[in-house]
């Protein structure tokens, strides 16, 4: 296991700050899923952060000039490039901390925002590169399964039959015709040294993740489930239900990876709930058969049973497991 | 005076990188460009260079690495042609928004289809829009003194500066090259301090979204700072006058008292042309050539001055601008020109693409037609000279 996270103790509500770093005015729709994982990875991570977004909806309604959203320095540059910046600025730090040019000491993170789009399909590419050369950041995926900001348009991360505008539900094609794309694999298959999904309704879960991708020493991915209520059709009071939901019927199972290796399922699911009823309360799957709906439960059991056999097999070393993180 | 020695233009440049003390260098591998980033990649892992050397995965992610890090506050470099200039394009008008001093060369190569990997100016004529300030060697020895005038600028202006020589014609040959002293370079070059930089003490944001009501401003505080940039890059090259003996100015000129006609060129091609001015002026004929060492800002005065009272310009473009008026630099000296009062007939040849040689007989062929051009008019606004038929 990690040195870095051998003596791991969880943060408890009662440890976080009372300040944000991501003020609040910013121009979000009500009840997004998105923002609100963002604001609480700054607070985990503090003021001593460096923030890099990419293109897409965090960047577009926290910065309309003259007015900024974040209280810790931040730079957007473009769509795809947002992991290659972060590398560019670990590289200058480490640089400059070694002329002496920075204090050698202090720990500055660096953390990426950025969409499923951002991440599953136009910056694959700078992701991988950027996992592979191990530079020192975390990349906090926000995952809304769309092109959100453009006008909810079919991304890779689109689930199977869910209504998108390229992806429509129409008359002889039900909505999107693939399975979600399995980003996790492709990042695992980096052997990073820290990996883990998290979903906002176990907020306390997802920040400790924060805080572990930011104690180990190398590139850590969290992959966040960030319900869209304008994109998916679903009640702005249901972002969190929905986060719930997707954890409990097996949709979106919470676990972390570390070094590629050692498998951690956070949350066991051994009564799920139907599927259905996580899919009834979002418009975009509104025209789904019961045949759709069942191919849907297949599916999710099937993953979740094939990430519980891998937790099993390659459990990280009896010793040193960690305690499952408690939820609230 | 330093020592004069052979070495390839590609390790000089390289080693001229590595006297400015660079923080980081982020490139990608590209013909003709491999041997700079190659050098650089061995001074680090050799312990003779003091930076981080990101191997990137794509020359989109070369300048994305370099904007991240510039931003950060280090002194960067890149290095790239043709294709990799192409793939990066998206980030290169973010980096001179931000106000980032990036350094980057560029090797220049012919761009596809056809796939070539030969010289001519294609790839950055594609970027001159993007306000980068640029300079054009001619040679090695010029390729080296304008990398160390590059850093002094782009932190002086707080703008990138592409730094362009001819890819195999400049970065391949071998020539004797007097490198500036260390102690010289760093007193040319004090240590880079951004006053705006990613800085958890002092927190900026870059990279906002600049509504209708604020974007023409942002364009016109940039616009303004690339045409102020003029001054530093005089300015640079008069203090490096001081330091090394050797002169430079934005546009250089051969032979230009008195001249009738005069060519109009950028990069090494210019050495060729001077042999043909050399040899047409034996035979008295009154001929001259004007080259751009800096093209971005562009130099008007400079130019509108060097051409003196000539009857007509031979403008040799290395880069075709389909179906538009001229090449690129054709283009943009008829439009100095319709601003001045002068009116030399203007024949634009573009030559040289992918490599293909320009020799003197050529030249002196371009020098002739221009001088039947200034009793009648050509029937083209550019034509594209040598095609075989």
């Amino acid at each position: 296991m990690r040195p870095e996270l051998a003596n791991f103790k969880p943060l408890s509500i009662k440890d976080l700050p009372k300040e944000d770093w991501l003020a609040p005015g910013h121009r979000a729709c009500q009840g997004c899923g998105t923002v609100l994982p963002l604001k609480l990875a700054l607070k985990v991570l503090g003021p001593n952060t460096i923030a890099v977004s990419a293109t897409g909806c965090m960047e577009i309604i926290s910065s309309p000039f003259p007015y900024t959203s974040w209280k810790v320095p931040w730079i957007h540059v473009a769509f795809e490039n947002a992991a290659t910046v972060a590398s560019g600025i670990d590289a200058a730090i480490k640089a400059l901390k070694r002329k002496g040019k920075l204090p050698k000491k202090e720990k500055i993170n660096i953390v990426v925002f950025a969409g499923d789009g951002a991440t599953f399909d136009i910056g694959l590419q700078f992701l991988s590169g950027a996992l592979e050369r191990g530079h020192n950041f975390i990349y906090i995926c926000l995952d809304n399964e769309a092109y959100m900001n453009t006008g909810v348009q079919r991304s890779g991360g689109t689930p199977k039959f869910a209504h998108t505008t390229t992806s429509p539900a129409g008359k002889v094609i039900h909505g999107n015709i693939t399975w979600k794309k399995n980003l996790d694999g492709i990042v695992i298959a980096h052997n990073i040294p820290y990996f883990a999904t998290a979903s906002p309704a176990f907020y306390m879960d997802y920040m400790n993740k924060v805080k572990k991708a930011s104690l180990v020493d190398g590139p850590a991915f969290i992959h966040v489930y960030s319900p869209c209520p304008t994109g998916w059709g679903s009640k702005s009071e249901d972002t969190i239900l929905l986060s719930r939901l997707v954890v409990e019927t097996r949709l979106f199972p919470l676990f972390e990876v570390i070094d590629g290796k050692y498998y951690i399922l956070n949350r066991k699911v051994d009564k799920p709930k139907p599927v259905e009823e996580y899919l009834k309360l979002q418009r975009r799957y509104r025209h789904l058969t019961k045949e759709e709906i069942d191919l849907i439960q297949q599916k999710a059991n099937e993953e979740y049973e094939r990430l519980v056999k891998l937790c099993e097999v390659f459990a990280p070393p009896k010793e040193e497991t960690k305690e499952e993180t408690k939820e609230t | 005076m330093g020592k004069r020695v052979a070495k390839e233009v590609s390790i000089a440049v390289a080693d001229a990188v590595a006297q400015c003390r660079v923080d980081v260098i982020s490139a990608y591998p590209i013909t003709p460009q491999t041997h700079i980033v190659e050098h650089l990649a061995e001074l680090v892992n050799n312990g003779e260079l003091d930076a981080e050397y990101i191997p990137v995965e794509s020359e989109h992610a070369a300048m994305s690495a370099c904007i991240g890090a510039a931003a950060a506050g280090a002194r960067t470099f890149t290095s790239t042609s043709s294709q990799g200039l192409l793939f990066m394009y998206e980030n290169l008008p973010i980096a001179s928004a931000f106000r980032l001093p990036i350094v980057m060369v560029i090797a220049n190569r012919s761009i596809s289809a056809p796939i070539s990997i030969w010289n001519d100016h294609s790839d950055v004529m594609t970027t001159r829009d993007f306000g980068w300030i640029q300079t054009f060697a001619e040679n090695g020895q010029e390729a080296v003194d304008l990398v160390y005038h590059a850093y002094r600028v782009a932190e002086k202006c707080l703008l990138p500066v592409a730094v362009n020589l001819d890819g195999f014609i400049v970065t391949h040959v071998v020539e004797p090259i007097e490198m500036l002293e260390q102690e010289l370079v760093d007193k040319y070059l004090p240590p880079l301090k951004m006053k705006y930089k990613l800085d958890p003490k002092k927190p900026i944001s870059m990279g906002a979204i600049g509504v209708p009501e604020v974007y023409t401003e942002a364009k016109k505080a940039l616009d303004e700072a690339v045409k102020a940039s003029y001054k530093v890059v005089v300015q640079a090259w008069k203090e490096f006058e001081k330091i090394s003996g050797r002169r430079y100015q934005p546009v250089e000129t051969y032979r230009m008292d008195d001249a009738e006609v005069a060519m109009v060129i950028m990069g090494s091609l210019a050495e060729t042309a001077c042999n043909a001015v050399d040899e047409l002026r034996a035979k008295g004929k009154k001929v001259g050539l004007v080259r751009f060492r800096l093209w971005r800002p562009f130099p008007m005065q400079d130019f509108l001055k060097a051409i003196g009272k000539v009857k007509a310009l031979c403008v040799v473009d290395r880069a075709v601008s389909h179906a538009s008026t001229g090449g690129p630099v054709g283009i943009e000296v008829r439009s100095a020109l319709y601003q001045s009062n002068k009116r030399p007939r203007v024949v634009n040849f573009i030559a040289g693409l992918s490599g293909r040689d320009v020799t003197k007989d050529d030249f002196i062929e371009l020098f002739e037609r221009t001088f039947e051009a200034i009793s009648k008019k050509p029937k083209f606004s550019y034509e594209i000279y040598g095609v075989k038929e």
